[in-house]
């Protein structure tokens, strides 16, 4: 098994951090903007990164499926599974927020234009009872998807400062192929 | 007693007749009729309703050109599907709905075209501005009654909807397609 990711994982990993990051932030003011053009403003950025992000994540977990990630570090078992856990739930949610995301949007009656250029096709037909159980959803997606990213965020700290091994440093070298 | 059914029923038969003149005077299908506007915010189209209308259309199939339509929207009805931005765009830096309650159409000549088809121009008026406008309008027989379809792009800004601060994230033109039925003969 190698020992470090490839340089495509780490660049996908650091670069979905940024984006989902910056989404969340985005996600928890722009709903209390009073209505304004920056507000349609944020609201589309924020759908941009969101397909974005959906799209990156994609790429993301077949490059994962097909390119073998380092051995564990040595660790406890129950450090080893919980990790396991919440990299499943990093996954899962990097796909389902996204496209909550998207469905609220439509069935509110807001198709999705990618970048202001790429009219994406509408996931579902316009429905108020839809949008508002989707709008719930989407809102509850982030705030797992934030303490998930925290809870990894941490994990990855405590074994590079307490541990000092070389769980957050393999993820910041790469290898050459 | 046979006298007072000959009556009623005689009644009946005029309040019918009554009734079909109503409707052959032109008078809406409001139910069956929509007016829908499609505005463009970040290039993304979003189509709002119309829910209040009412009017009038006189279509006369042998003579198109005696033929007429006038209209009344109530703005405050435009529903864009949520409550926020349908309050929004009430205020006088929109449709100023509190001193401008309706828009109205009024057509001033009708030009026959291929069968069905025929053009209306007339006077389009938001917010007390008057403006002219042509459109194309199909129509056909639909359950007993005339339906009329026909879309038309409007200038928000030649009727003074909407700051100039909205500008770069919301376009100009707007996109209008009208179905609507005359109540059925």
């Amino acid at each position: 098994m190698p020992d470090r990711y490839t340089r495509t994982a780490v660049a996908l990993h650091w670069t979905v951090m940024a984006l989902v990051i910056t989404a969340l932030c985005m996600g928890w003011f722009m709903t209390d903007l009073a209505i304004s053009p920056l507000k349609l403003r944020v609201y589309s950025w924020h759908k941009w990164i969101g397909v974005t992000v959906l799209g990156l994540s994609a790429v993301r977990a077949l490059w994962r499926l097909s390119h073998a990630p380092p051995a564990p570090v040595p660790m406890a078992a129950w450090q080893r599974l919980s990790a396991h856990a919440i990299h499943g739930l990093l996954y899962l949610m990097l796909l389902v927020q996204p496209l909550t995301g998207w469905i609220y949007s439509n069935a509110a009656g807001f198709p999705v234009v990618y970048l202001k250029l790429i009219p994406l096709p509408n996931l579902v037909a316009k429905d108020k009872a839809l949008a508002a159980r989707f709008e719930d959803l989407h809102s509850a997606g982030g705030t797992i998807l934030a303490i998930a990213i925290g809870l990894h965020a941490l994990a990855a700290l405590k074994h590079h400062f307490i541990d000092r091994d070389d769980t957050l440093r393999r993820m910041l070298r790469w290898r050459a192929t | 007693m046979k006298n007072l059914r000959m009556r009623s029923a005689g009644l009946f038969v005029s309040v019918m007749a009554a009734a079909a003149t109503l409707a052959a005077d032109g008078g809406l299908n409001v139910t069956r009729s929509s007016i829908i506007a499609t505005f463009r915010q970040e290039n993304v189209p979003v189509d709002a309703p119309f829910r209040t209308f009412s009017g009038t259309i006189h279509y006369d199939s042998a003579q198109p050109d005696r033929s007429s339509a006038a209209l009344a929207v109530d703005v405050a009805s435009f529903d864009i599907g949520d409550v926020g931005y349908n309050a929004e765009v009430r205020k006088p830096a929109w449709f100023d709905g509190a001193r401008f309650p309706q828009a109205t159409f009024r057509s001033t000549a009708i030009k026959p075209g291929a069968a069905g088809h025929f053009d209306a121009t007339g006077t389009l008026t938001i917010k007390g501005r008057a403006q002219p406008m042509s459109v194309a309008i199909t129509v056909q027989r639909i359950g007993g009654a005339d339906a009329f379809d026909g879309s038309f792009d409007l200038s928000r800004k030649a009727f003074g909807i909407g700051d100039p601060s909205w500008d770069d994230v919301l376009d100009d033109k707007v996109h209008v397609r009208f179905h609507l039925v005359n109540a059925g003969t």
